[in-house]
């Protein structure tokens, strides 16, 4: 991991208050798999004061590029979402632990289940499965149609149900309520979205191999602070909690327990 | 021109990680060799293994940030068997942090904790405002704060520290207390105690609803704070609250610090604490100054 000031290339609204950001710098030779974190330093100032922990949506190792996909929610995302083509932006990372691409075989099939903000780090993921040979399923969950992102990208590279809160998509409800609709054949599954949504596939989808990608506050995104931990599911286990940053952000089911 | 001499800690420049912000020292190593720093303050250790409080534990406020970690730890032993084993191959000297929910744990893991030979001094947490037993407790009332002082002296090997909290009304009190008591330095200041609200839910964002406000928006309380404690007592002081850069260091010192430590800003910028030490030599040879040391407690004359 590196602390490097990064060239922005790109960066634009894509969906209502979702933004795509991309940089470029030799960081992005040492991101390792899908899933990974940058910690963002979105101005010079103490405004913020601390950085924000992104996780990256896709790489480009020709053109030493990275994309971020981030949701403007408060002061940090507003700020990193004024900043402008060719600007520097002071990026540590790549940081974490992602999802493993070893768990499955050629000729296989991954579902991958995504809510909101949850969704980007699955793309860089399913290129990977894709390459591999693995056969990839999306199941994303959005609030309406308004806010969906990244649909065309997704469906080139497999089957993509888009479900909405409003019905404003095809689907209406919950990705729980589509994967129980369509009871797909999968080898494993792969997830990131919101805490509810996570417990709900822990809930009713640990039969097989599940890998969720968890959120949580973080100060230093280096494993120091101890500020994103999760208590292990095991009562047994040695240290008895998990570090968010260091130790996932991906966690096979059943490590960690969720809070939500 | 940076080396400094405190009790216990031969430091070869006055800058330390604060304890808290640097875990025990591992994840930063990664980022630059551990032996650029004049000292490091481990994380606080209890007499057994805490896991500290529910998430969320930190919330951003401006030009600073609450944390309401609660002392998470591994328990005094087995830092003693594997995170300061981690460290035996730098010598850098270590200046232990130590907290209790009563007297007793205090002396438990002060006794033990002070006869590694890894541990160059010890760093007595009176000042948590994050656990609901003891902490800030021993750190808001003279008397038992020099209790607890005179105990922890009287097993330990190595010198004390005493680390003030500034949520209280007499800080230099406080400190006159402690070094009657036997306290050969002091570290001040630990965080304030603050609070934020989320307008969504209504409700405070840290689980532990309060928590301890650090960064550079707390540096004109800890430069009061020390101005004021250091020309009333006779023992070195270690200063920090919202160290950022070289310019913060030397107000420290102006204002009657003898070393510092950097807290919050090691989650800012990784590489905080090296950057600092690499560019104070330029700032003091700027300042027509030889050594820190001259700096120290130059504000405090009439004008």
């Amino acid at each position: 991991m590196i602390n490097e000031k990064m060239l922005i290339t790109k960066n634009t609204c894509i969906a209502p208050k979702i933004y795509e950001l991309t940089v470029q710098g030799d960081l992005v030779d040492l991101i390792r798999e899908p899933g990974q974190f940058v910690h963002i330093k979105v101005s010079d100032g103490t405004l913020p004061l601390l950085r924000r922990p992104i996780s990256i949506a896709s790489i480009n190792r020709n053109t030493k590029e990275l994309t971020l996909i981030y949701r403007v929610d408060g002061v940090g995302t507003k700020t990193l979402s004024l900043r402008s083509q060719g600007d520097r932006l002071e990026i540590l990372g790549p940081l974490g632990h992602g999802f493993p691409l070893d768990v499955i075989n050629q000729g296989e099939t991954a579902v991958l289940v995504g809510g909101g903000i949850g969704v980007p780090p699955l793309y860089e993921l399913s290129k990977s499965l894709s390459k591999k040979g693995i056969k990839v399923i999306h199941v994303l969950g959005f609030r309406t149609l308004e806010d969906t992102f990244y649909q065309k990208q997704f469906e080139e590279l497999g089957k993509t149900v888009i479900v909405t809160d409003d019905g404003s998509s095809k689907f209406k409800g919950t990705v729980i309520d589509a994967l129980q609709l369509l009871n797909l054949n999968y080898q494993v599954m792969y997830a990131c979205g919101p805490t509810p949504m996570l417990a709900a596939l822990e809930n009713g989808y640990s039969d097989k191999p599940l890998y969720l990608s968890l959120e949580e506050r973080m100060g230093c995104a280096v494993g120091a602070c101890m500020a994103c931990v999760c208590h292990t599911v095991d009562e047994d286990d040695e240290k008895g909690y998990r570090k968010v940053c260091s130790d996932g952000p991906v966690f096979k089911s059943g490590e960690v327990k969720l809070s939500c | 021109m940076l080396n400094v001499k405190l009790p216990g800690l031969d430091m070869k420049n006055p800058v330390m990680p604060a304890s808290g912000c640097f875990s025990f020292g591992k994840e930063y190593g990664d980022f630059f060799d551990l032996n650029l720093l004049g000292a490091i303050a481990i994380k606080s250790a209890t007499k057994e293994a805490r896991f500290g409080n529910p998430t969320p534990r930190v919330a951003e406020t401006t030009a600073g940030m609450l944390n309401a970690i609660g002392l998470q730890n591994p328990g005094v032993e087995h830092i003693l068997d594997h995170e300061l084993k981690d460290l035996e191959g730098i010598d850098t000297p270590i200046l232990a942090n130590i907290a209790g929910k009563q007297v007793d744990d205090y002396v438990y893991t002060a006794e033990k904790m002070s006869q590694s030979p890894r541990v160059n001094a010890l760093e007595l947490n009176i000042s948590c405002p994050n656990v609901k037993e003891g902490g800030i407790t021993f750190g808001t009332v003279p008397e038992i704060a020099a209790h607890l002082t005179e105990k922890v002296k009287a097993v330990s090997d190595v010198p004390v520290y005493v680390k003030l909290s500034p949520n209280v009304s007499d800080i230099v009190g406080m400190a006159k207390a402690v070094e009657e008591a036997g306290a050969d330095g002091l570290s001040m200041i630990n965080t304030l105690m603050g609070m934020r609200i989320n307008l969504k839910t209504q409700k405070p964002i840290l689980a532990n609803k309060a928590g301890g406000l650090s960064g550079p928006a707390i540096k004109p309380v800890a430069i009061r704070m020390i101005y004021e404690v250091s020309q009333n007592v006779n023992i070195p002081i270690i200063g920090m609250g919202g160290i950022q850069d070289a310019d913060d260091v030397i107000e420290f010192f102006l204002a009657g610090a003898s070393a510092v430590a950097v807290g919050t800003a090691n989650f800012v910028d990784p590489f905080c604490c090296p950057n600092i030490i690499k560019e104070l030599p330029e700032k003091l040879k700027q300042m027509n100054v030889d050594h820190i040391d001259e700096l120290r407690g130059r504000s405090w004359g009439r004008c």
